[in-house]
């Protein structure tokens, strides 16, 4: 069966990122970018559905400006197939993103859709949601576990109080949780051949989607800074604060 | 102007996380409804009747919703929510799963977890593992919201009496099912509801070191977390997970245990009113937003502190 799988170009998860002086955006000037650690454990996931023998291709897809095709091309390096780019420009919201991602999905016509749970710049923890209501599919989110079995696919999930597990009819979408599985490295072979796989390039027109926007970031500010604390001698002296002077036990 | 409030309840009992988004709504300034999709549900429902400032609770008891199927939860939202302005949850695992979905039948944007109402179309929620707070301002005419239950204080749970009704409407999508759960069962507080949470990371070296804790939240009825870190080392479970990608908390008194601070984790915790950290490294960057920093070794440290309380 054919695997679809979403990366996104953020900033790198070592970067604090800072908002601008003038609060009008995060300052992003001559940040290290990668690809999203929830994706990087995506295709590792597809990769390894196509070791098994369960996968036939794993098809990379990317909703960004160009720069975003070195994401594709790390996907391609850890072992996905081939790759796609839709070529927007500016930020997309993660409705677009997943419209855009649904015109893939038709074109493609994968059995599974995998993808990170949220990206580590936006945080908002949508887009794979977003794609199983528009393409109506099932969804496991948050997978820490994937077994496909015959037509279906069996998803534990991270949920609140510990692991729920459901079966879902293919095709579905999948988003990834941290303890799914520990991405590789791409091997420098790897990364050579990768620049040798095909690439596609669509526009949201060819997809036949409008892009949209239905928010507008107004500002952006720090948080607000705790101040400094104390350093204290040894435990009798913390126990000392916390009861007298932070009144916090008793 | 009229919102709606997607509560978070385990059919027999309406979970505090609701309570903290009937506040967001409050903010909202609008008539508050709140809807509880579950089977056999009734004890929710009843709950929610009592919650201050609600003015009905819409009730859809029936199989398809038992497990919260995002795939016939969200259908029901989005049916029941077309004649409301807002609708919001809790950004809990359920919530989580299932309201994108909402936003995407109705074509229409989520704004995930806002720890502020600045008007009725405007809300202020962290980005960038809470490094940046961005204001955002919705052009939507209804609006799916997520609330970080942490950031608004509990509504009360008991003195209302709101009409309770039933809503009829079944989706079932018979496309996913539900097969089995494994719950962590714990005498102790829930991690985002607790008033005391120690936390431990790398440090602890392994899980049978996690132990190590039991007896001090024992003592404070605390809740235990853990640091990315240290569920990527396998020592304890997800579900323990405080940070960015986990369990965001906002307790009077948090202890990091062995915890370095990095920003995915501070992400969870900096809220708390009261931070403590244990850590033999004096360098590490969890004691820049520490109220009481403890340069020890935990080994020697914890057993004392457990004797010593």
């Amino acid at each position: 069966m054919k695997v679809l799988v979403a990366v996104k170009r953020v900033v790198d998860y070592n970067v604090k990122v800072r908002a601008k002086a003038d609060g009008s955006d995060v300052d992003l000037n001559n940040v290290k970018m990668a690809i999203n650690p929830f994706c990087e454990i995506a295709v590792e996931e597809a990769v390894r559905l196509k070791e098994a023998g369960i996968a036939t291709e794993v098809i990379a897809v990317s909703v960004g400006e160009k720069p975003c095709q070195e994401q594709i091309r790390t996907a391609l390096a850890l072992g996905a197939d081939r790759g796609i780019q839709v070529e927007t420009e500016g930020a997309v919201e993660p409705l677009v993103i997943a419209k855009l991602l649904n015109g893939v999905v038709a074109k493609e016509e994968p059995q599974l859709v995998i993808l990170g749970k949220q990206s580590i710049d936006g945080d908002n923890n949508q887009t794979g949601q977003m794609l199983g209501a528009l393409a109506g599919m099932a969804q496991g989110t948050f997978a820490s576990e994937v077994v496909v079995d015959g037509d279906k696919v069996n998803v534990t999930r991270e949920v609140d109080g510990g692991l729920q597990t459901l079966s879902l009819n293919l095709p579905a979408i999948i988003t990834t949780d941290l303890r799914l599985n520990e991405p590789r490295y791409a091997s420098l072979p790897n990364i050579m051949k990768a620049k040798k796989k095909p690439l596609d390039v669509y526009t949201p027109a060819d997809l036949g989607v409008e892009v949209t926007s239905h928010l507008t970031q107004v500002s952006v500010e720090p948080p607000a800074e705790r101040k400094a604390g104390i350093k204290v001698e040894d435990v009798d002296q913390l126990i000392d604060k916390l009861k007298n002077e932070a009144k916090v036990i008793s | 102007m009229s919102t709606l409030v997607i509560a978070e309840h385990d059919n027999g009992a309406l979970k505090g996380s609701t309570l903290n988004t009937v506040t967001a709504a409050q903010a909202m300034g609008a008539d508050i409804d709140i809807l509880v999709a579950g089977a056999g549900c009734d004890g929710a429902a009843q709950a929610a009747a009592a919650v201050v400032g609600v003015r009905k609770v819409l009730v859809a008891d029936n199989a398809a919703y038992e497990h919260q199927l995002a795939e016939n939860v969200s259908l029901l939202i989005a049916e029941v929510g077309a004649g409301y302005d807002n609708i919001i949850a809790p950004a809990t695992a359920d919530a989580k799963n299932t309201m994108p979905r909402v936003a995407a039948l109705l074509d229409v944007a989520q704004i995930s977890e806002i720890t502020s109402v600045e008007s009725a179309d405007t809300f202020k929620r962290p980005i960038y593992a809470g490094n940046v707070i961005a204001t955002v301002k919705s052009t939507d005419a209804k609006k799916v919201i997520t609330v970080r239950i942490t950031a608004f204080d509990a509504a009360a749970a008991e003195g209302g009496s709101a009409a309770v009704e039933t809503v009829s409407a079944v989706h079932d999508a018979g496309i996913s099912s539900f097969v089995g759960e494994e719950v962590a069962v714990s005498d102790r507080p829930e991690l985002t509801a607790a008033d005391v949470v120690i936390s431990g990371g790398r440090g602890m070296q392994n899980g049978e070191n996690f132990k190590l804790l039991d007896g001090i939240a024992d003592k404070l009825g605390a809740a235990i977390g853990a640091s990315r870190a240290a569920v990527d080392a396998g020592f304890v479970p997800n579900d323990m997970q405080v940070g960015q990608t986990g369990k965001i908390v906002a307790p009077d008194l948090y202890i990091a245990v062995g915890i370095s601070g990095a920003i995915q984790h501070l992400a969870g915790m900096k809220d708390s009113k009261v931070i403590v950290a244990i850590n033999k490294d004096e360098d590490a960057p969890i004691f820049q937003v520490a109220d009481y920093g403890l340069v020890a070794d935990l080994f020697d440290a914890l057993p004392e502190l457990e004797s010593k309380l």
